[in-house]
């Protein structure tokens, strides 16, 4: 950002935001928000407790699982489908569908279906992420040029070189996109997934805060959240960064 | 020439044993057909005398990158065959080496590595192959550009990579894709000297495709002449153009610019009117 000629680091608009919403919180217009200060006490109160280590002990386990699947999954599915013509029609179709459907509603069919439970979390981090990574990396393995991989078998790679030393890496930038936004989708998946299911992890806790209207409580999860996907994504951002210089070369 | 190493014992699929003295790439009634039912070549056969340097040349989409590529194993022919040193071709060898229409460098390694990459397929341990990539690298002309990535390289300093991974490997037969295709005409003379110097030096049999007649009648100890697709062979040529008073007098001379003037002639029949 700049002002008037001098640049302003982000931090500064950042600390103009949070003025801005101490000041709306003091003045008591909406009781939703509570004055800032009081969200960074929450903050202090709400982390070191044994209901916060646990809900977040839960969530990061269902997100982990969860991702891991997904990955494997979708890289693999994703690949096949970049590799292979039939594939690619047979199963893009379905993975188009589902990357653009909400996917909430089906969350109450797998409470029914897996429990209340670390199951329905894990699959609801799944069925949030795994359609966007198998789509960047099909787009990412059908933009690998065909002449690299001619290159690859003329020198004698084997199929284990030709995936991993060029497939791999000239689809790098598609899959870094893919792992970034997958890692979104799985957040607002297992958030979604325990609010939902009500009796779990942070989404017990939001359920709570709000149900007893402890707003400055609330806040100071979600900073704690957004906090936590902003990192995520801005360190794979960080790598998507390194490997731009030959998205547009290859 | 040499005699490189060839077993008498082994059978092989032309009569009788195998000639060191005989061609080194013999194609025998190719013919391909694409999927999608283009058909490209129609019963072309040629032989490729060892330690000489060939051009196919023929108007654009007669099938001589798909010649190409079949003599290279990487693209199934329909019909007919491809022998190497007498050995029927199935699939890319140690052999045969490929420089790309389009450099096909990676572009996320530095020039040493793409130009090592021949060797680091085939499992050669990276001080030997970064020792052996440097020698080429300055052969063909890149000193001091050893860290330097593709992006940061010109057109025609890309295929010199392209090149040097190609001679780094150390394969009798180099199939060149039309190389100089998207350099510059000043530096594509320099770079057909250079290429010639380092080939007088390596003692290697080329295939060259190329689409300059010029180029071809310039750099070729044999030319073959292809027609329209589906094509066959028009003419198989030999030039042999006295090179001994350097370019600018080679590209002055009667014979030169006669053989310009004859292939120029042979091909015309075969463009679209
Ligand atoms: N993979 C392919 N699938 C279908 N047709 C192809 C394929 N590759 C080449 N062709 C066709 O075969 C013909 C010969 O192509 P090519 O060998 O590239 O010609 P050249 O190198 O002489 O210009 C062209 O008509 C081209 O369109
Ligand atoms: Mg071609």
């Amino acid at each position: 950002m700049e002002l008037r000629g001098y640049r302003v680091p982000m931090a500064f608009s950042l600390l103009v935001w949070f003025a801005l919403w101490e000041v709306i919180g003091r003045l008591e217009l909406v009781s939703l928000i509570p004055p800032f200060t009081d969200v960074l006490l929450a903050f202090r109160e709400v982390v070191p407790t044994a209901d916060f280590v646990e809900a977040a002990t839960i969530t990061l386990q269902a997100f982990v699982i969860g991702m891991a699947l997904s990955f494997v999954l979708g890289f693999g599915v994703g690949f096949a489908m970049g590799r292979n013509r039939a594939v690619g029609s047979l199963m893009g179709m379905w993975v188009n569908i589902f990357e653009s459907s909400p996917l909430t509603a089906i969350v109450p069919a797998l409470m029914a279906l897996l429990g209340f439970g670390l199951p329905t979390m894990i699959a609801t981090v799944f069925l949030f992420s795994v359609w966007v990574i198998a789509l960047d990396t099909q787009v990412g393995v059908e933009r690998v040029s065909s002449s690299l991989v001619e290159m690859a078998r003329s020198f004698g790679a084997s199929k284990r070189a030709l995936y991993f030393q060029i497939l791999l890496r000239a689809a790098l930038p598609e899959l870094l996109a893919g792992i970034r936004l997958g890692l979104i989708r799985g957040m607002k998946g297992v958030v979604i997934g325990q609010l939902l299911i009500a009796v779990v992890g942070v989404g017990y806790l939001f359920e709570l805060y709000s149900r007893s209207f402890l707003m400055p409580q609330f806040w100071a999860l979600l900073i704690v959240l957004f906090t936590f996907a902003f990192l995520a994504s801005e360190a794979v951002a960080y790598f998507e960064r390194k490997v731009s210089f030959y998205a547009s070369s290859r | 020439m040499t005699n490189r190493t060839s077993p008498t014992s082994e059978p092989t699929m032309s009569d009788g044993v195998r000639d060191p003295g005989g061609p080194a790439v013999r194609v025998v009634d190719l013919a391909k057909v694409f999927a999608g039912g283009v058909r490209a070549l129609d019963g072309v056969t040629f032989d490729i005398p060892r330690g000489e340097l060939t051009s196919i040349i023929g108007p654009s989409g007669c099938g001589k990158t798909t010649t190409l590529k079949i003599i290279a194993g990487l693209v199934d022919a329909t019909s007919g065959l491809v022998e190497v040193d007498g050995t029927p071709v199935t699939e890319p060898g140690p052999d045969r080496a490929f420089v790309f229409q389009d450099f096909a460098l990676m572009p996320w390694a530095t020039v040493l590595r793409n130009a090592a990459f021949g060797l680091e397929l085939r499992g050669v341990p990276r001080k030997e192959r970064e020792e052996t990539a440097r020698e080429y690298v300055v052969k063909v002309g890149l000193a001091g550009f050893e860290d330097a990535y593709p992006h940061q390289l010109s057109g025609g300093m890309r295929q010199r990579v392209g090149l040097a991974r190609a001679l780094a490997v150390d394969a009798e037969i180099l199939l060149m894709d039309e190389p100089f295709a998207s350099v510059d005409e000043q530096i594509r003379r320099k770079f057909q000297e250079d290429l010639l110097r380092l080939l007088s030096e390596e003692n290697k049999t080329v295939i060259f495709v190329t689409h300059s007649i010029e180029e071809a009648v310039y750099v070729s100890d044999q030319i073959v002449i292809m027609t329209r697709a589906p094509s066959q062979v028009s003419k198989v040529v030999r030039p042999g153009v006295d090179r001994s008073g350097g370019s600018d007098h080679i590209r002055r001379s009667p014979a030169y610019l006669d053989w310009v003037e004859r292939i120029w002639a042979e091909l015309q029949g075969y463009l679209e009117t």
